[in-house]
């Protein structure tokens, strides 16, 4: 038996507001994969939960007439990876989230709740920030559209005040036409593992595949919150697919990653791997897009 | 604690159930307390060792980390729907006795129920591919490799079944 006061199931995305407003200490509860564990470990315990779980109308994937993808906050993993407009437009999204705990986590687990928890290890977080993605957050007040770099106020905390919740997350089609990703996740197992570090590498490249036209670079863990990398972007656009593109990217991730010590891993092992895998992910990203490396 | 009573109406391996549950309760526990179906394992409880894997509409879960009030009007398979009317094994029940996949036994139903979707697939899975689709389970005795052999050879058999 869980340790909850009392639980609340919405029946729509109204109703989930007001029962939030009525009751500004209860917590969302999405799929549960980590506020239930948390209850279970006794953080949350007593706590009261406002479930969202039944409202389909914010799962699945739809490709918009304007050619924005929206993506449902309560799709779980493998429906996102499964999904075919994911596989024909953001195939890097649906590796990323396929890397989420084991199977049984990602047919439970949420997008929508990976990174309202607000934690950097999210494996949604660093691609969906290469994406620049857009949140639909709707409160008692309607709803509003914000960047996710504005959504990440800190460690576990994320921009939803009282009453809010994440309705939707939005790709622009610039954001995704011509672009191919690659998500490299660095963990001590294969599975039902934390990301050590996970990096994210959106590209485009110019007509003859010779050169990189745009290039974004998101990293988890690599800092208090995830994290791109503007300046590494910056250094790199417009360069020749060359071994110094590879070089100057590493070398400019370096200074603008931020990692520290935990019992997870070291710092110091943490910028060898914002290191080596920007380059790693750059290269894969760049092959997907058909050029040549 | 405030405690709710709830009704919930759920289909257990094709049989319908109404039952009055508390609010808090894990589908595991309305499993194996109301239902009886012991086969489904309290392991670890925060969704970690797999044993208490079920099938909720088709799709594998952690029933330890589900809430049994959101499995309302869903269908939920256990290791006991996979026996016929008769109480014989299934063929995977069966490879699993024959190829000593089982020591302690204690994950074996879990990993029984995550093999099923494996199973169950009309594409073609690689050894690397049933062990990704294991990654949920962990087996204390560490038999891992006749376990992926019998899945693998019941997967095999099915398909030349076909």
């Amino acid at each position: 038996m869980y340790d909850i006061e009392k639980i609340y199931q919405a029946t729509s995305v109204e109703d989930a507001i007001k029962h939030l407003v009525a009751d500004p200490d209860s917590l969302i509860i999405a799929g549960g994969s980590d506020i239930l564990i948390k209850i279970h470990e006794g953080k949350l315990a007593g706590c009261s939960l406002v479930s969202i779980y039944g409202l389909d109308e914010l799962r699945g994937v739809t490709l918009q007439e304007d050619g924005r993808i929206k993506i449902g906050p309560l799709t779980s993993f493998s429906h996102i990876t499964k999904d075919p407009i994911i596989q024909s437009y953001i195939p890097v999204l649906g590796d990323a989230v396929d890397e989420v705990g084991g199977p049984q986590v990602r047919n439970i687990g949420t997008i929508g709740g990976n990174i309202s928890n607000g934690v950097t290890s999210a494996d949604s977080a660093s691609t969906l920030f290469a994406l620049n993605a857009e949140l639909e957050i709707t409160g008692p007040n309607g709803s509003k559209i914000i960047p996710i770099k504005d959504y990440y106020l800190g460690p576990g905390r994320v921009d939803l005040k009282n009453g809010e919740l994440l309705t939707a997350i939005y790709i622009q089609k610039d954001n995704y036409e011509n672009y191919y990703g690659c998500y490299i996740k660095y963990a001590m197992r294969d599975a039902m593992d934390i990301a050590t570090l996970g990096c994210s590498v959106s590209c485009k490249l110019n007509h003859d595949k010779t050169h990189l036209e745009d290039v974004r670079l998101a990293y988890g863990v690599a800092g208090p919150v995830p994290m791109r990398c503007p300046e590494t972007e910056e250094a790199v656009k417009g360069m020749a697919i060359s071994e110094t593109l590879f070089d100057v990217f590493g070398k400019t991730a370096l200074t603008e990653v931020r990692p520290r010590d935990s019992w997870r891993a070291s710092k110091i092992l943490r910028l060898q791997l914002a290191e080596e895998l920007c380059k790693r992910a750059l290269k894969e990203a760049i092959r997907r897009a058909g050029g040549e490396c | 604690m405030l405690m709710a009573k709830v009704q919930l109406h759920l289909f257990v391996n094709g049989e319908e159930h109404d039952l009055i549950i508390d609010d808090r309760s894990s589908l595991l526990d309305v499993l194996r307390n109301e239902l009886h179906l012991n086969s489904v394992k309290k392991g670890c409880e925060v969704g970690e060792c797999g044993a208490c894997t079920v099938l909720i509409n088709e799709e594998t879960i952690d029933s330890c980390i589900y809430l049994a009030i959101w499995a309302q009007g869903k269908h939920i398979r256990t290791l006991e729907g996979l026996m016929d009317e008769e109480g014989n094994l299934s063929d995977i029940q069966q490879a699993f006795i024959d190829e000593a996949a089982v020591q302690c036994g204690f994950c074996t139903p879990g990993f029984i129920m995550a093999a099923i979707p494996i199973l169950e697939n009309d594409e073609a899975f690689t050894r690397d591919d049933i062990r990704k689709h294991l990654a949920g389970n962990l087996c204390r005795c560490t038999g891992y490799e006749n376990i992926i052999n019998a899945i693998e050879k019941t997967k095999n058999k099915r398909m030349h079944k076909q």
